[in-house]
């Protein structure tokens, strides 16, 4: 098992090793690591200050929450001084002049950032194999054929797949349809995204405004915790940020509820899914009923509907989102005779075959005469959805469900859009709802691979979700 | 021949918002500054950046609302209009489409002699964007963005004007109500205030044919010159067997012509929908009624009050509600003084405007010197002085050279209303004017005036005329 934070922040406080010592084991994993984890790996002389001044925090016994805690940051979060490239050749030389807003309460928390964790061109994918700067590898492999390099889920590949090998103590993440959960799914850590509107979109290269939502990946729930609790504020600057007061989500972690909790568990979920999948889900079932814990079969009416909802909606805001990407103001720019020609040679070029192919939706389904039909019709669906979710968490207290369909698949095996997009399935119509999902390791499959379960909670519900997968975690803990 | 054509038009006015920053960031709104000094990384569409609304432009647009009599309503919603444009740095404007803040609204302008309504479709927010420069360097455009974002209230009417003037009045109407409200501050040349105009033409009781629209506009000259000229080029079209193609205009000031820019087959497809980064604005009814007192006296308001309270000329009257800080300069010298109104309007409107356009001032600059000018009116008003002497004195206190009455002593300008020295004058002036006096009282009034003017004279033009004029009726009518 390896160190939490709480348990490195005890061994910093009692000086049994400094903030520098801790931050040099870190950046040599993360130098010499060969999973591609990081795009940038930031150096030591660029660190220093905040390794001595996290350091005196410690010696003056006064350290901050996250004090000297090494992160990884997904490559979509701009970075102030730092090169943030979303994965794209089109920002492959853009250095921000500004922090994120969640980035920078980790910094004000005094977490120390090891570099910039690869990912999927602009979070487009779902097993990083999009990234321009080529795939990030699975520390995990496949018992029966460990030759084979497989995916790390994505689009936070890159995140999941830093605290999985140890380059970091926790990384950064967003999920848009799935993009924290299913990675931590399938490299065997815990993935949490929080309700829309909890983290700042302040400074995240943006993908689908309504649907991404930072959030951490950890080595487990508690650590979760820990990040939830800095980057989790009300920010002005963020339109869609609530201003709901906000919970100390590491208060009662350990506890256990003081009231019966009841689980739904949609069988319209388990319909045609492998056995590995359901032994997860049997898994979960079994070590909370333990606890007291009630399980029920719930059903949604919407879930068919959810990932071509999904697929219509997230391109079309993506098709806008990434108009900016011109080569004019800033990014690569490939030259040409006129205006357009600009224009055409610099987002060719600057973009990757995935990403095109999103714009290229999003802006049909947008268009004059298709409008009605697609984008409307999908704002129609995704509200019945959300609808679906509130009236199934009036009945129950959480819903369980399977993070992924499938453990970590090779690299370079689903070359099929739409089996790609299959994997978000589970993951896809919570981020619609705008709901809170954790996934947490619930077991290996037959081939030895790490397999997750998604809890998902009502709104701004992170306090007991966190409870409740901290408890499952207990029980479910695997062995590598 | 255009005897027989009628031309239909509507409008879409832009109007620049006053506020002092940006309708979706913090960036100072205002013209005049260096090239891209006024941007911030939201205005130049930097990753990552969101725009946070501006609570006073929607407060701008709900003083609008009261003033053009338009439906305010509370729900609007900002949409995403997407075009590629190097002064577009985020690759869609921020616009409201479906669901605009106001709708159906009217004004009344004048179209010759009558009141005509005009009645105005919609009005929504929306940024403006940047300015591209193309004629710095042979090779190279330049991009400044400091009009990036700057607050817009597009201002759509229906096809209700029908000439040139109308046009005009319209404009000049709206912008006389926006500069009231002080949601604009109404200055074309620097484009606070641009039109576009839809123009078709018809025969006379036809149905509308296609129309054109002539883009950005910005002064009553070239709205004019293009209207002419497009609705000239349109009935040409038609007169020698053509059709007019659904295009957009370029108004070309150099040659005073309009040409197409681009036509409908190439218009774009804006692909608007609702902006995901933005709530859609939700109005309470209190927070709409609390703008209202801001809303304050309209101008056809001030000019009831004009005619009926203070009785002024309606041409008089006109001429001070044109612009909001004339009523405000002439109100403040109401409420300060006691002279009559109509004094101080004869006086504002003649020799006090007068003198503001000789020295090229603002008619603020004299807010402090009113209770200077009223004091002249008064020492006019009570005869201390002639209206001659009040003409001469006016630019020395406007000019702040000292007070009214120190200056009428100063300058000895004081009538003289002593009827004892002025009898003595007068009997003086009558000596051997025997025959003159046997006219007047042979029923010729002339002679009046020729006595009036000699004791003046003899008084230096410092005798009270009407005092003169009394004490002269009754020695002639012995």
């Amino acid at each position: 098992m390896k160190n939490s934070i709480s348990q490195i922040k005890k061994a910093l406080i009692e000086k049994k090793m400094s903030v520098g010592e801790l931050y040099d084991e870190y950046l040599a994993k993360a130098k010499s690591g060969n999973n591609n984890s990081f795009n940038l790996v930031i150096d030591r002389e660029n660190n220093i200050s905040s390794i001595n001044d996290s350091q005196n925090r410690y010696d003056n016994g006064n350290p901050l929450p996250l004090d000297g805690i090494p992160l990884g940051i997904k490559d979509l979060f701009c970075t102030k001084g730092i090169r943030t490239t979303a994965s794209s050749k089109i920002l492959s030389n853009f250095i921000p002049n500004y922090e994120s807003f969640v980035t920078q309460q980790l910094l004000n928390d005094g977490s120390i950032f090891i570099g910039k964790n690869n990912c999927d061109e602009f979070a487009m994918g779902s097993s990083n194999e999009t990234s321009y700067f080529g795939p990030v590898i699975n520390p995990w492999k496949n018992k029966n054929s460990q030759k084979d390099n497989l995916v790390p889920g994505g689009s936070s590949g890159g995140s999941a797949a830093a605290v999985a090998e140890g380059s970091c103590v926790a990384s950064m993440g967003t999920d848009t349809g799935g993009s924290i959960r299913q990675p931590a799914s399938l490299c065997g850590i815990v993935g949490l995204k929080p309700t829309f509107g909890s983290c700042s979109r302040w400074g995240i290269v943006a993908f689908a405004s309504s649907l991404d939502q930072a959030g951490p990946l950890t080595n487990c729930v508690e650590d979760a915790a820990y990040v939830l609790n800095s980057i989790n504020k009300h920010d002005f600057n963020d339109s869609t940020s609530s201003n709901h007061q906000r919970e100390d989500y590491l208060v009662d972690i350990n506890n256990s509820f003081e009231k019966k909790i009841k689980i739904g568990i949609p069988s319209d979920y388990l319909e045609d899914v492998s056995d590995d999948i359901l032994n997860q889900i049997d898994n979960t079932k079994k070590a909370l009923s333990k606890h007291g814990i009630e399980f029920v079969d719930v059903k949604f009416k919407t879930t068919e509907y959810a990932l071509s909802t999904y697929y219509i909606l997230a391109p079309a805001e993506a098709s806008s989102n990434l108009a900016r990407y011109d080569g004019i103001r800033y990014g690569v720019r490939e030259d040409g005779e006129s205006l357009d020609d600009i224009y055409l040679n610099s987002r060719t070029k600057g973009f990757g075959d995935e990403v095109t192919r999103r714009i290229l939706i999003g802006a049909y389904v947008l268009s004059a005469g298709y409008y009605d039909a697609y984008y409307r019709q999908a704002q129609k669906v995704r509200r019945l959805i959300k609808n679906d979710f509130q009236r199934i968490l009036n009945e129950v207290d959480f819903i369980l469900t399977p993070t992924t369909p499938n453990e970590a698949f090779k690299i370079g095996d689903k070359l099929d859009p739409i089996s790609m997009y299959k994997n978000d399935i589970y993951t896809v119509p919570t981020s619609l709802a705008g709901l809170p999902g954790i996934s947490i390791p619930s077991g290996l499959s037959k081939n030895g691979l790490p397999l997750g379960v998604q809890f998902i909670g009502n709104y701004f519900e992170e306090k007991s979700l966190l409870q409740l997968a901290a408890l499952a975690e207990k029980e479910l803990s695997f062995n590598e | 021949m255009s005897n027989n054509w009628e031309m239909v038009i509507g409008l879409e006015v832009h109007a620049q918002l006053k506020t002092s920053s940006k309708l979706f960031s913090s960036s100072p709104n205002q013209f005049g500054s260096e090239p891209n000094e006024n941007v911030n990384f939201i205005d130049s569409g930097m990753p990552g950046m969101l725009p946070v609304m501006n609570f006073g432009c929607i407060e701008m647009a709900i003083k609008t609302g009261y003033a053009l009599n338009f439906k305010i309503n509370k729900h609007s919603v900002f949409e995403r209009k997407n075009y590629f444009y190097p002064d577009l740095p985020q690759g869609y404007q921020i616009s409201q489409f479906e669901f605009p803040i106001l709708s159906e609204g009217y004004i009344n302008i004048e179209s010759g002699d009558n009141q005509k309504k005009i009645r105005i479709e919609r009005a929504h927010l929306e940024q403006d964007a940047g300015k591209s420069i193309h004629d710095i360097d042979p090779k190279y455009s330049f991009i400044d963005l400091n009009r990036v974002g700057t607050p817009l209230l597009e201002i759509v009417s229906y096809p209700d004007l029908s000439s040139a003037d109308e046009v005009i009045n319209y404009i000049s109407s709206l912008r006389q109500l926006l500069m009231y409200i002080d949601v604009c501050d109404g200055n074309m040349q620097e484009g606070s205030l641009r039109a576009d105009v839809n123009l078709s033409v018809r025969k006379k009781g036809q149905e509308l044919g296609t129309r054109c629209e002539i883009k950005n506009l910005n002064s009553f000259k070239f709205i004019k010159q293009a209207i002419e000229y497009e609705f000239q080029r349109q009935i040409n079209i038609i007169d020698s067997g053509g059709e007019i193609e659904q295009n957009t205009m370029l108004f070309d000031t150099s040659t005073g012509e309009t040409r197409a820019m681009r036509s409908k087959e190439f218009s774009h497809d804006y692909r608007y929908f609702p902006d995901p980064d933005l709530l859609p604005v939700n109005l309470s009814q209190e927070q709409i009624d609390k703008i209202k007192p801001l809303v304050g006296e309209l101008p056809q308001d001030k000019l009831n009050k004009y005619l009926d309270n203070y009785s002024l000329d309606k041409d008089i009257a006109k001429i001070i509600i044109a612009e909001k800080q004339n009523a405000n300069l002439f109100e403040k010298m109401i409420s300060e003084s006691t002279v009559k109104p109509k004094l101080i309007a004869a006086w504002l409107v003649g020799d006090i405007f007068a003198f503001i356009k000789e020295n090229n001032l603002e008619v603020d600059s004299l807010n402090d010197k009113t209770k200077d000018i009223t004091d002249l009116l008064r020492l006019i008003s009570d005869d201390v002085i002639s209206n001659k002497a009040g003409k001469e004195i006016l630019p020395k206190v406007l000019n702040g050279e000292g007070k009214p009455s120190e200056l009428v002593k100063e300058l000895g300008l004081e009538q003289v209303s002593d009827s004892g020295e002025l009898e003595k004058i007068i009997d003086e002036a009558l000596v051997g004017e025997e025959e003159n006096i046997l006219k007047f009282q042979g029923g010729s009034d002339r002679v009046l005036g020729y006595f009036v003017g000699k004791c003046l004279k003899a008084t230096k033009g410092k005798g009270n005329p009407k005092l003169i004029n009394k004490i002269l009726l009754e020695r002639l009518k012995k």
